[in-house]
């Protein structure tokens, strides 16, 4: 494992470090100490690195990832993995609010709680939280699984696309246009398989499964004059 | 933007450092508020009989000691004026309400930014760091302290807009968001016997909140009433004699970072202010939920 020291190299020294190396390196795992809280860690890689982020990160940890397997070992600050393509992004503690904003693919684990507007607007990403997800999660969420093993805050899914939510916990409310839907036996399947990925141990039977009613963002002759 | 910071120490034995860990929480949020910033630092409480009053000056050759002997002369008091900066920490066994009717009769030009037992504040225009260093932080001890980086949305970038806002004794509160109904709870304020020096919004949430402490509420109940009453973007960080608190407004619009150790609690904008501190690394972190208050200390 190579350690990077944010502290001598600053933020920019270790993304460089990162982005810079050639195709089929031979150093793969990668240690960056000394985070500090700072913001951008470890953003826009595109390689299959195994990066370890050594306590706390600021705001955007893991944005744009691509390949790379990136795990924070503390609390990350707003916008986590936000727009995140492929890999995968694990945060042993909590999550500050807007977690996996935009991400198209790839996989986020948030250990702990994950705050208000996780996957905002998320586009074919995979999130597993192992706790809880605060107000307007799921926001405008147009693709990809939302897995919440605790419980979720007022307006759930407002304004949902295509994307699938399951909640093993309570819902405190749902957002316009989220529902509440049958769990079928591909769903069970799917959640098994993310929850596995995830590596949490978790009942998929336990989970209800929430979703767009639909209603809302196709075209109604009926709501012409509202336009 | 504006970046808010809080430490509240648990541990009595970290008090001789309050200065020097909270001067560079301060300074990391400068990026955040570039344009003025403050702190109010809450140590040496005088005796029940005396009040503590932080002045400021717009005017670098203020005659302090003349200020002070005129004071004594007029109201037959004690005072006692130590200078910092552009500020004095005036202490003086007149009473509270005569003496600012004297400064105001008299030194229309002083502004009272702080009174109360313990609470001292210094604020001015300009970089976090030229603050921190004009007012001698880093080597300032005392119990908690609360501190503002500003970036002006609402009002003028002045030393009199920038935070912390005190309008009772002992209570100050920073402000990262902006309100939207302060226009109409300032005229209700005023009418109620408040005095705002300032047209800022976050000087109604003090007024607001020394209204309430004044009506018999906790500090914990003042924030509830807060909750319902005041409306905009807001996470509040506010001070007590004995007190911390934090709030967010229903929507957690503005960021907030907590951290709680055995021997301290710090608050933040964002981590990195928070990160220097001892032990920060196995703290308790933590975002602070929307709607919901957070006390320390004495609030209920």
């Amino acid at each position: 494992m190579t350690e990077l020291d944010l502290q001598k190299l600053g933020v920019r020294g270790v993304n460089s470090a990162l982005h810079g190396l050639p195709e089929g390196a031979n150093a793969q795992d990668w240690l960056i100490s000394n985070p500090m809280g700072q913001h951008a860690i470890a953003c826009g890689l595109d390689a299959p690195l195994k990066v370890t982020i050594d306590g706390h990160v600021g705001f955007y940890c893991g944005g744009m990832n691509q390949q790379a397997e990136i795990t924070i070992q503390g609390h990350a600050g707003v916008g986590v993995a936000e727009n995140m393509m492929s890999g995968q992004v694990r945060v042993k503690g909590s999550a500050s609010d807007s977690a996996g904003a935009t991400a198209h693919g790839g996989l986020l684990v948030i250990e702990g709680d994950a705050s208000s507007r996780c996957g905002i607007s998320m586009k074919g990403v995979d999130i597993v939280v192992g706790g809880s997800v605060g107000h307007m999660s799921g926001f405008m969420a147009q693709s990809g699984h939302l897995v919440v093993c605790g419980d979720a805050s007022d307006a759930l899914g407002d304004s949902i696309y295509e994307a699938i939510v399951f909640v093993r916990g309570k819902v405190a409310g749902l957002g316009a246009d989220c529902i509440e839907k049958e769990m079928r036996p591909e769903h069970l399947v799917k959640l098994a398989e993310l929850l596995d990925a995830a590596d949490i141990d978790a009942d998929p039977g336990s989970f209800r499964r929430y979703g767009s009613a639909r209603t809302l963002y196709n075209f109604d002759i009926d709501n012409a004059d509202a336009y | 933007m504006c970046g808010i910071v809080g430490l509240y120490l648990k541990d009595p034995n970290l008090q001789a450092n309050l200065g020097a860990l909270f001067a560079p929480m301060l300074i990391e949020m400068t990026d955040r508020g570039p344009d003025s910033a403050g702190f109010a630092i809450y140590r040496n409480p005088v005796d029940q009989h005396q009040t503590k009053f932080t002045l400021a000056s717009d005017e670098p050759d203020t005659d302090w000691t003349s200020l002070g002997t005129a004071l004594k002369n007029a109201l037959n008091c004690q005072a006692r004026l130590d200078v910092h900066g552009d500020h004095a920490v005036l202490v003086t066994d007149a009473d509270p309400f005569a003496t600012q009717a004297w400064l105001a009769e008299t030194r229309p030009q002083i502004r009272v930014v702080g009174s109360g037992r313990s609470i001292e504040i210094f604020k001015q225009t300009g970089l976090p760091k030229d603050v921190v260093e004009q007012f001698k932080l880093v080597g300032a001890h005392g119990s908690h302290a609360i501190g503002h980086t500003r970036m002006a949305t609402e009002s003028a970038v002045t030393t009199a807009g920038s935070h912390p806002f005190a309008t009772g004794l002992d209570l100050c509160l920073v402000h990262n968001g902006s309100l939207s109904n302060h226009n109409h709870l300032r005229r209700g304020l005023e009418r109620s016997g408040i005095v705002f020096q300032t047209e800022n919004d976050t000087e109604v949430a003090a007024g607001f909140m020394t209204m309430k402490l004044r009506q018999g509420l906790s500090l914990h109940a003042a924030l509830e009433a807060g909750l319902v009453e005041l409306d905009g973007f807001y996470t509040f960080c506010v001070g007590t004699a004995d007190g911390f608190a934090v709030m967010r407004d229903p929507f957690g619009c503005k960021h907030a970072v907590l951290a709680e150790t055995e021997g301290w609690v710090a608050m933040a904008t964002e981590y990195r202010a928070i990160a220097h501190l001892p032990g920060a690394d196995a703290a308790e972190i933590w975002e602070p939920e929307p709607h919901k208050i957070y006390t320390w200390g004495s609030a209920h």
